[in-house]
């Protein structure tokens, strides 16, 4: 049996007004070009100036993964040549990061896994190229510098994980996490988080020999590249042939991972202390200021609505990765009671509303009183669950409140028994070969009963009444 | 009294008092330039439209306030001056335009003062006698066959010859205060962090410092009142208390302890200089001072270790002059050629051999024989001087160990290193220092000799500087 050896390298752009080192906007998808300044497209004679709210996100992010959190800091300078790197060199963090040994604890399906993180550190994001065409044909690049400047923070795992689930496990949650704490916006497709892997395979407990993959656009793309350089990492071992340590590129069409064709040259970075900034101090006091701010995070917040409510693991953890589901949930229930019913409201009705029309939940017409209308509805037992599930999915759609729903539609449950009793009656009576079949031992039969029933009161008798009356006349039959 | 005697503050004074126009102080530097710049090539450029037109704007003013109303100001071409070329004495910069001004030009302007023009220099600020410059190099004033000493050459030649009332340079290892010596004019350079660097084009970032070139300490106190101060655009600047420099001129410096350096017979210093270095002792201590001798030990490491640092900062502060944005624009078949023949057109040989030391000092491997070692040396130096200014408040050494030379006369670059023997000890230090024209070599020139003070201390600096120089 082979076992993979997983590690991540996460770029996050944290999402801060202006950029890390000067006074530019950070807003995304502006014209080219638009958002620059001296600083940022390096002309000379410039200083960079640390933003102090790179250094409050990035700490914040650092204290949510349990890093500690280095009383000193430094900037090195990163030098290579690279058209879209207007200074010749990336301004970064490098023999002490910001954030040092932390971990993350994913909930997966195989149960929970600790992962460490080995450290957290900021530094400034590169311009933009574009070329026309392939890039080693391309006659001429365009470079935009908007983006040259905005401020990441480099997140480095210890290779803890051991599935492409894991890996995708760690990312879900970790965009969680950035979002709930509004360090980020998570959005992996517009380049917000960024994923680079390192995987390995090995049938002992020695370290294989490390790949490193590129250009993963996506959570799914992540699993997909590891799945298949797993998988071509353990072909090449049975046929007794080496792995060889270097750096791949994920390629999306075909879902295989390719060696990077440009021959990167081993790169001698040529790290020193940058002399523009001085050393990053950081008292023990703002570290305590900053966890005060830290709300209850994603995988906390899944454990405690479980016990708290009782609420499958399933939904706790769709409705706690969303912070806005998550708050609204809480909001609901606090106001209406019924955790378990409002949970399932939710995920099947509610979500799948937003889905479908690609809204946020907050932008959803249904608040806590039309919840509690609903629920009251289903209490009183003017309708059944079953109705209910028609009239929230009406009220999602119209805006209508449960209660005009329900007039309106003459949706009211029958509660009257008589009612019921000749609708039993009638359904027993117009099914001979069923009833027959269902005296003879066949229980399951009953179910067909019910669906008649319901059908001829087109779903409104009340399913207590209605399994009570049937069972009694059935009974008496059988006897 | 001629324009070209008065002090900074009589110009301003007298200007703001309308005893005489901006305009006709600014016509009459611009006329000096006229006649003796084609001889001595201190200006790269000269904003003449632009220095009248700031003079007649000046004059029609009601509210006339400023330190340097009225000033004109030389600016060595490495500085950003809005409008104005920005070439850092290098081809790879010819014609780029400064889109912004420098810290220090904009406190300039707000003080009153006339930005006159752009200096030469060595390129970026590499070299001690302006040969390096790209363009021309500036000759000595005091006798044209010698050279002005650099890299603030163009500023110091303009000072001393009366083509500006002021002028900035920037030192990283003694580049204001070895061109003032050879200029025999004052030049200082304050403790790092005191002034801010923004729109100055780094050399080496932890060693650059700007510092003004005039006539007189006086001057130079005044234009330090001017420059100094915090950056919020340059996060190395000090948040230090506002003080007024000429408060400590004139103070009487009896009893104050001036520290001469034991080491300093290790070294083969011109017996001129020695000779006013001597001169200095005796006029201090006439004036109530007490010499005490001190012990700089590291002191023979600091060339060695200054040629790693500043090297090393410099590789990655001149990595932007790739023409891609702007600048020289080579030409090549892929990126990597183009970057090759941008710089390889773009440099000269000594910034190409800085860049080179530096690169390979910082390589994996190496790194720590060098760079780190250097970084060591370094806190060794400054340690040395903790100590003596535990017993002096200030310590006099020369600015250089010889009065200028002739063009092409150093022919090695390390015989060019050696003439910033004294300087870069204190460059590695931050500490602030000025070289002050004491004495007389027996070819005219002035001999430089340097004060230095403790971190902060340009008080007690300019002090024993004013003393010196008025005895
Ligand atoms: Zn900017």
């Amino acid at each position: 049996m082979y076992k993979p050896t997983i590690g991540l390298e996460i770029h996050v752009q944290l999402s801060t007004k202006s950029k890390i080192f000067c006074g530019c906007s950070t807003e995304f998808a502006q014209e080219p070009n638009t958002q620059v300044c001296p600083v940022c497209i390096g002309l000379p004679g410039v200083l960079p100036v640390l933003n102090e709210k790179v250094v409050e996100y990035g700490t914040k992010l650092a204290v949510a993964l349990n890093m500690t959190i280095n009383k000193y800091s430094n900037f090195y300078r990163k030098n290579y040549f690279y058209p879209d790197l207007p200074k010749g060199y990336q301004i970064t963090q490098y023999s002490i990061p910001l954030g040092s040994e932390g971990f993350l604890e994913i909930h997966g399906n195989i149960g929970n896994q600790k992962v460490r993180i080995l450290r957290g550190h900021i530094e400034e994001d590169s311009g933009k190229s574009m070329h026309s065409g392939d890039i080693t044909e391309s006659e001429f690049s365009f470079i935009d510098f908007n983006r040259s400047g905005i401020p990441l923070m480099e997140i480095v795992t210890y290779p803890d994980m051991e599935t492409p689930d894991q890996a995708y496990e760690f990312l879900v949650l970790l965009r969680s996490i950035v979002r709930y704490l509004g360090v980020s916006s998570g959005d992996m497709e517009k380049g917000a988080m960024r994923c680079d892997v390192n995987v390995s395979v090995s049938k002992d407990n020695t370290m294989g020999t490390k790949v490193e993959i590129k250009n993963l656009n996506s959570f799914k793309s992540v699993k997909k590249a590891l799945e298949y350089e797993i998988a071509r990492q353990i072909e090449v071992l049975e046929k007794g042939e080496r792995i060889v340590q270097e750096t791949r590129h994920f390629d999306e069409h075909d879902g295989t991972t390719k060696p990077m064709r440009t021959k990167e040259e081993l790169n001698d970075y040529r790290y020193f202390p940058e002399p523009d900034i001085p050393p990053l101090s950081i008292s023990d006091e703002y570290v305590a200021s900053i966890k005060r701010e830290i709300p209850e995070l994603p995988h906390k917040k899944e454990e405690r609505l479980i016990s708290e409510f009782g609420i499958s693991k399933d939904y706790s953890r769709s409705i706690s990765y969303s912070q806005k589901l998550a708050e609204y949930f809480e909001d609901v229930v606090s106001f209406a009671g019924h955790p378990k019913e409002v949970s399932n409201f939710l995920m099947v009705n509610v979500v799948a509303f937003m889905n479908d029309k690609g809204v946020e939940i907050d932008e959803v017409n249904f608040d806590k009183h039309k919840f509690k209308e609903l629920l009251d509805l289903i209490d009183q037992k003017v309708i059944s669950g079953n109705i209910a599930k028609e009239v929230i999915d009406e009220s999602l759609v119209s805006g209508k409140s449960p209660k005009q729903i329900v007039e309106e539609k003459g949706l009211t449950q029958i509660t009257d028994e008589d009612a019921i009793k000749n609708a039993v009656l009638e359904a027993i009576n117009e099914n001979p070969t069923p009833l027959n079949q269902y005296l003879g031992g066949k229980k399951q039969v009953y179910g067909f009963f019910v669906g008649v029933v319901m059908k001829k009161t087109k779903n409104k008798a009340n399913p207590d009444l209605l399994n009570k009356i049937l069972m009694e006349e059935l009974n008496k039959l059988s006897s | 009294m001629e324009i070209g005697d008065l002090t900074i503050k009589d110009i301003a004074s007298r200007v703001k008092r309308n005893e005489i126009s901006a305009n006709e102080v600014a016509k009459f530097y611009i006329e000096q330039i006229h006649m003796k710049d084609p001889l001595i090539n201190a200006f790269l450029y000269v904003d003449e439209d632009g220095v009248i037109k700031r003079a007649k704007e000046l004059d029609n003013l009601k509210n006339k306030k400023g330190l340097l109303f009225g000033v004109p100001i030389a600016i060595k071409d490495n500085m950003n001056v809005k409008g104005l070329q920005a070439t850092a004495g290098s081809k790879i910069l010819r014609g780029y335009i400064a889109p912004y001004d420098a810290t220090v030009v904009q406190k300039i302007k707000d003080e009153g003062g006339i930005i006159i023009g752009k200096t030469n220099l060595d390129e970026f600020a590499m070299g001690s006698s302006t040969e390096n410059s790209a363009f021309f190099p500036t000759r000595n004033p005091l006798n044209v066959e010698y050279v002005p000493g650099g890299s603030s050459g163009g500023s110091a030649s303009a000072v001393s010859a009366g083509l500006s009332k002021a002028g900035l340079g920037s030192d990283t290892g003694g580049s204001v205060r070895q061109p003032a010596a050879f200029c025999g004019v004052v030049g200082m350079k304050p403790t790092y962090g005191r002034v801010s660097r923004y729109g100055l084009i780094a050399f080496g970032s932890s060693l650059d410092v700007i510092g003004p070139l005039t006539k007189t300490v006086e001057d130079s106190a005044v234009m330090l009142n001017v420059i100094a101060g915090f950056d919020a655009k340059d996060e190395t600047t000090a948040k230090v208390e506002k003080e007024d420099f000429t408060d400590s001129l004139g103070k009487e410096i009896r009893g104050l302890k001036v520290g001469v350096i034991k080491e300093i017979a290790d070294f083969n210093v011109q017996s001129e200089i020695m000779q006013s270095l001597k001169v200095s002792y005796s006029k201090l201590e006439q004036l109530g001072a007490e010499i005490i001798e001190v012990s700089l030990p590291h002191l023979k490491y600091a060339l060695p270790t200054y040629y790693i640092v500043a090297p090393s900062e410099a590789s990655a502060n001149l990595a932007r002059f790739d023409g891609v944005r702007y600048g020289l624009e080579g030409e090549g078949e892929n990126i990597k050629e183009f970057y090759e023949d941008s710089r390889t057109k773009g440099f000269g040989s000594e910034v190409k051999r800085r860049i080179l030391i530096g690169t390979f000092a910082l390589s994996a491997g190496y790194y720590d024989a060098y760079y780190v070692k250097a970084a060591k040396v370094r806190r060794a130096i400054e340690g040395d001087f903790e100590s003596a200014f535990s017993k002096v408040s200030s310590i006099i050494l020369p600015t250089t160990p010889t009065t200028p030379f002739k063009f092409g006369e150093k022919k090695s670059p390390l015989d060019m290193y050696m003439s910033d023997i004294f300087t870069i000890p204190v460059s590695l230090a931050g500490l602030p220092a000025i070289s002050v024209p004491i004495g007389k070599d027996n070819k005219g020139f002035r001999v430089g000799i340097q004060l230095i003070a403790k971190w902060f201390d340009e008080a007690t600096l300019l002090r024993v500087a004013y003393a010196l120089e008025n005895y």
